[in-house]
């Protein structure tokens, strides 16, 4: 955007710090709360301090696999799940027909309040110095990563520092026609760090995102749209959010459902010509999951509508964001576009959607903490990582900070398993795996994803997070409460039996099963897809204490799916026997034979460290694990190194 | 496997036993050159050329003696079927010779090959892959041309194909539940009801169970039907036993080196390789007119798929042979009735009555093309249902097929109980991949992105 006039600047030596974190978007804002919370001297530089945890995207978070990434950010004493509980205008939870693994909670933010509050709680955070500057280059020694050099000439020196650059790297947008150098919502864009990333030998991969155009909701029919309101029911992200302190519905935002037309799509495919999508102006590479409209016009010729959701952005806006119809064409067709779809006729677009293509460290190039395997001391996160969307990066933020953090204090690093937490999953696909595109998580991704649920991140992350000092003695205590309290109402459920009285064979007759004969055990009763716990009081005793809902909750989802659960603790255990087997570091790939061509190709790229993450690398076949097994398990490799 | 042995110096005798013309005595492995330059006089095979045949004798350095005239091929590595050096022995065919080289072989340094280990070898070293390797073992086992039909269409992928149709229609049904989790706004993808679910799990499951059947029959292509001929002394079993060994019929025979405890020849009965059991034991019985060995009777029936039980059509059933029928009652049993060269003393009527008539065959052992109605009947009983003109389908004949067909099998059992039980599509569907990756196992198909590209290419989706 800016024109540089002179390049000129004397560097000067500004300060040291344990961590400094570069970029202050949802990864680099977690990162360095995270590095401050556990006692680090820390840094955190971004290029405008009005940007702070923007949401340069959508106004919304959470929804499958990314929602539970948030509980697990709350988990281990990150910010986001807080943060949004402070900000939303509307909560709902998705997915409530299906099973417990992939009921999703999703809010609506008010992004300048989000922005606001996380800017604020950086602002206070002790230990922690918010600055406004772009970073040129690393102090890189030996191959060991000591500091960065910002635009102004001034020199930080650190121990360990954490690149969050988002789409801020070397960021080009496009609409139509028009291509100017930017960041993320024309903010200034890092030119140098890019240049400098390449001049120390890492790859970068050019990755391409969008946004589609906000419109006026005064100009706005809502008559012709379908609202979409929050929910009733409480639920918030953060453990510590009180439930009275849920915004009742009436005081939430609602959404608002549109669909385009053939009209619509008319006038896309009139002007497929001027479209960077298919120009070839855009050379980056985008989503999949997350196309333009045009992409979709394209893709999916036969659908005659899709749909349009119109979210508000804030309380103190009147933009509305027209999810679905992200967009690089030129801003004419966009207001045509736009005009041609129900309740849209007159709106008022107020800024036109965009694309923007931007650099990314190609993944292989980190190892399981995010250090990279090039310069140590150095950890990349967020979209810099090659993911997409504000929980993947928060989640990759906290765990690089963690890490940072750790190694600046000399501690051994934090390693989250694909059966741990979604962020594993996240973390070991994009270090075993990488990326052809912006990753966004899935349930589908996790293939132990009925032990991943929304509601259980906290029995799965809170004592880390306590022990690496995130989490509040107070909170875990509260926390060790509610887990004693599942712990015992399991076992009193395996040690009560119902008898089968009128009472009892009335209810179980009334839904169409077979009455008892014999007594059955409270635990096993609940499994029956009719009965809650609360049904189950009618014929038990209370317990000793009167429980939670979310204790009720856990007794509830662990009794009645205790056989699948099983399944999927029997599979991790598959799993473990296969991290059990380690790679030698010093392994050379070219002296076993065997291994096919690609096999070799990939396994000396990424190196995987076990046999079962070499298995997850694609163009390594059953066949070259089986290989590798057997050499490794035979000394075979000692003998090629001789 | 053993850890510790191997990548050691292996051999083997490669060729049928037997009175042959030559056999072949063959070493794999780093010290192959090493043990036979021990016992072989003749060029130094140290220093002759990869892949020449040299002239010289093998002998026992212990008497000084020779053993046999031999030609030796060295094939030093890795241009060779394991990629390691290997000598090959060339000797004059008698077991006697054959088997004192393998001997001293032994002594002087190599260790006995496992079945199918220089094919394993030539695996682990990168010469061959998973699926070839399974299939050369397959046709290396196999006892006849039908059950090597089998294996070959197997190398040629029939299998693959029909398994990787069966997981293209599980990635759908995958690719829409997981699609109405990940985006549960949009209406793209038609929702995956339990009841869509539920019908294709059953279609699944009828078509993995038609798979299954031919297994059996694989199995036996495979393995053989294992087979005893049971019946009182002088009935003519071993009449039987020639008439079936004779005609060039009988495959192989037991592999010298290895020490059995029961004697298996094999015979090839209209396509059907039957494994005969205890055939040392017919012979012991037949020619010693020993009282009926009743329990070894009951040891060969118990250990086979069918039992062959003569009676003799010239005399009266006795008490033994009452005694073996009612031994063989719940044995799949063919009753033969042998000697219909001399006058009939035997019940029909009565030995109809008592194992089903169309159980009883009719022979004259002695006589030319006399077990010619045994021999269809045979056939009958295990192509059944016009099984032998599916030689184009598709026939699971290998046992970890088999076992992993069983696993898929089990989990679309658990897709139909859950969906059932009324427990939610995203669970059920743990199982409906548990089936999908079972069968990948099959085809050694690797899953990375495979669903997701399939998510993709197929719904429109995108927030």
């Amino acid at each position: 955007m800016s024109q540089i006039v002179s390049e000129e600047n004397i560097q000067y030596d500004a300060g040291e710090y344990d961590v400094i974190v570069v970029g202050a978007g949802h990864a680099g804002s977690e990162a360095a709360l995270a590095s401050a919370r556990m006692g680090n001297k820390t840094m955190l530089i971004t290029i405008n301090l009005d940007m702070v945890a923007f949401m340069p995207c959508n106004p919304s978070l959470g929804g499958p696999a990314k929602g539970t990434v948030v509980r697990e950010i709350d988990a281990l004493g990150g910010e986001m799940g807080r943060n949004i509980d402070k900000t939303y205008v509307q909560m709902r939870m998705l997915n409530t027909g299906k099973g417990p693994a992939v009921r999703a909670l999703r809010a609506q933010a008010d992004k300048h309040a989000y922005h606001r509050a996380m800017k604020e709680t950086i602002e206070n955070q002790p230990n922690l110095d918010l600055k406004q500057g772009i970073v040129d280059s690393l102090i890189v020694e030996d191959g060991v990563c000591k500091g960065i050099v910002t635009f102004t000439g001034a020199k930080y020196y650190s121990k360990t520092t954490v690149i969050c650059a988002g789409t801020a790297a070397r960021g080009r947008i496009i609409i139509g026609e028009l291509r100017y150098s930017s960041g993320p919502n024309n903010s200034q864009p890092a030119l140098k760090l890019s240049e400098n990333l390449e001049e120390l030998g890492f790859e970068l991969k050019r990755f391409k995102t969008g946004t589609p155009p906000r419109v006026n909701g005064r100009t706005i029919d809502f008559s012709k749209t379908e609202e979409q309101p929050g929910d009733e029911e409480v639920n918030h992200f953060s453990f510590e959010t009180p439930d009275d302190k849920y915004i009742p519905v009436k005081d939430q935002l609602s959404c608002w459902l549109t669909y385009t037309n053939e009209h619509t799509h008319q006038i896309i495919r009139d002007n497929l010509d001027r479209a960077p999508m298919f120009t070839g102006v855009i050379e980056g590479v985008g989503p999949r999951y997350c196309p333009s409209i045009e992409d979709k016009i394209v893709r999916f010729a036969d659908k005659n509508r899709h749909q349009v959701f119109l979210e508000p952005e804030g309380r103190e806006t009147n933009e509305y964001y027209c999810d679905s119809l992200s967009t690089s064409l030129p801003e004419e067709v966009q207001q045509k576009m736009l005009h041609s779809v129900a309740g849209l006729e007159h709106a008022e677009m107020m800024r036109p959607g965009y694309a923007i293509e931007y650099d990314v460290v190609a993944p292989y190039q980190l190892k399981p903490t995010f250090e990279t395997k090039i310069v140590k001391n150095l950890y990349t996160a967020g979209q810099t990582n090659g993911t997409s969307g504000y929980e993947e990066a928060a989640g990759q933020g906290l765990y690089a900070g963690i890490n940072a953090a750790l190694r600046a204090q000399g501690k051994e690093p934090m390693v989250l398993k694909r059966n741990e937490a979604y962020i594993g999953v996240l973390v070991d696909d994009l270090v075993t795996k990488g990326t052809n595109e912006p990753y966004r998580l899935l349930t589908s991704r996790a293939e132990y994803r009925l032990l991943l649920r929304n509601d259980n991140a906290d029995f799965r992350l809170t004592e880390k997070g306590h022990e690496l000092g995130l989490i509040s003695d107070e909170r875990y205590n509260k926390f060790l409460e509610k887990k004693e309290a599942v712990i015992n109402e399991l076992d009193r459920l395996d040690h009560t039996r119902i008898k089968p009285s009128d009472e009892v064979n009335e209810f179980v007759e009334a839904h169409g099963d077979k009455p008892l004969k014999d007594g059955i055990l409270a635990s096993v009763f609940l499994r029956r897809p009719y009965v809650t716990y609360n049904t189950l009081l009618k014929f038990i005793e209370p317990a000793e204490k009167p429980l939670g809902r979310r204790v009720v909750e856990q007794v509830e989802i662990r009794t009645k799916y205790a056989g699948y659960i099983k399944k999927a603790e029997e599979n991790v255990a598959r799993m473990k026997k296969m991290e059990a087997k380690k790679i030698p570091d010093d392994i050379d790939y070219d002296a076993i034979d065997s291994l096919a061509t690609e096999a070799r190709q990939k396994l000396e790229k990424i190196r995987p460290r076990t046999v079962a993450q070499a298995s997850r690398i694609s163009g390594v076949n059953p066949s070259d694990v089986a290989i590798l097994g057997v050499y490794i398990q035979q000394g075979k490799i000692a003998k090629i190194k001789k | 496997m053993a850890t510790t042995t191997d990548f050691d110096t292996i051999a083997a005798i490669s060729t049928p036993p037997g009175e042959g013309g030559i056999s072949i005595v063959r070493i794999s492995g780093d010290d192959a050159l090493k043990v036979i330059s021990k016992i072989y006089r003749g060029k130094d095979l140290n220093k002759v050329a990869s892949h020449t045949i040299n002239y010289g004798h093998v002998f026992d350095p212990d008497t000084n003696e020779d053993v046999d005239e031999v030609m030796v091929s060295v094939m030093r590595a890795p241009k060779t079927y394991t990629c390691e050096d290997v000598i090959e022995v060339n000797c004059h065919g008698g077991i006697l010779a054959t088997n004192t080289i393998l001997q001293l072989i032994l002594s002087y340094g190599a260790r006995l090959a496992e079945p199918g280990e220089f094919t394993k070898r030539a695996f682990l070293n990168g010469r061959i892959d998973l699926s070839q390797s399974e299939a050369v073992m397959d046709v290396i086992d196999a006892k006849t041309t039908r059950s090597m039909k089998a294996a070959e269409s197997q190398l040629e992928g029939n299998l693959s194909r029909l398994i990787r149709t069966l997981r293209q229609q599980i990635l759908d049904v995958l690719a829409n539940v997981e699609v109405n989790i990940d985006y549960p706004e949009y209406d793209d993808a038609e929702v995956m009801t339990s009841k869509l679910l539920r019908e294709n799990a059953v279609d699944l499951k009828a078509k993995v169970e038609k798979l299954l059947e031919t297994a059996k029959q694989g199995q036996v292509l495979r393995d053989g039907l294992a087979t005893s001929i049971v019946g009182r002394p002088n009935v003519g079993k071993s009449s039987i036993l020639n008439h079936l060994l004779h005609q060039d019929k009988a495959i192989v025979t037991d592999v010298p080196g290895t020490t059995r405890d029961v004697l298996e020849e094999y015979v090839n009965v209209k396509g059907v390789p039957l494994k005969l059991v205890d055939t040392a034991g017919i012979r012991e019985t037949e020619d010693k007119v020993e009282k009926i060995g009743v329990e070894r009777s009951r040891k060969a029936i118990a250990s086979s798929d069918l039992v062959l039980l003569v009676l003799n059509y010239s005399e009266k059933i006795s008490d033994e042979d009452r005694q073996l029928i009612e031994l063989t009652n719940d044995s799949k049993r063919i009753v033969i009735l042998n000697k219909t060269d001399l006058p009939q003393q035997i019940d029909v009527d009565e030995v109809k009555n008592l194992v089903g008539a169309e159980n009883v065959s009719t022979t004259s052992a002695i006589q030319d093309n006399g077990t010619e109605p045994l021999e269809e009947m045979i056939a009958k009983l295990f192509f059944t249902q016009g099984i032998q003109s599916s030689q184009n389908d598709v026939m699971v004949t290998n046992a970890r097929h088999v076992s992993l067909l069983h696993n898929a099998k089990e989990s679309l059992n658990s897709v139909i109980n859950g969906l059932d039980e009324g427990l939610p599509v995203d669970l059920v569907q743990m199982d409906m991949h548990a089936c999908w990756e079972s069968l990948g196992e099959i085809t050694g198909d690797s899953y990375n992105g495979e669903l997701l590209d399939q998510l993709f290419s197929q719904f429109c989706l995108g927030k």
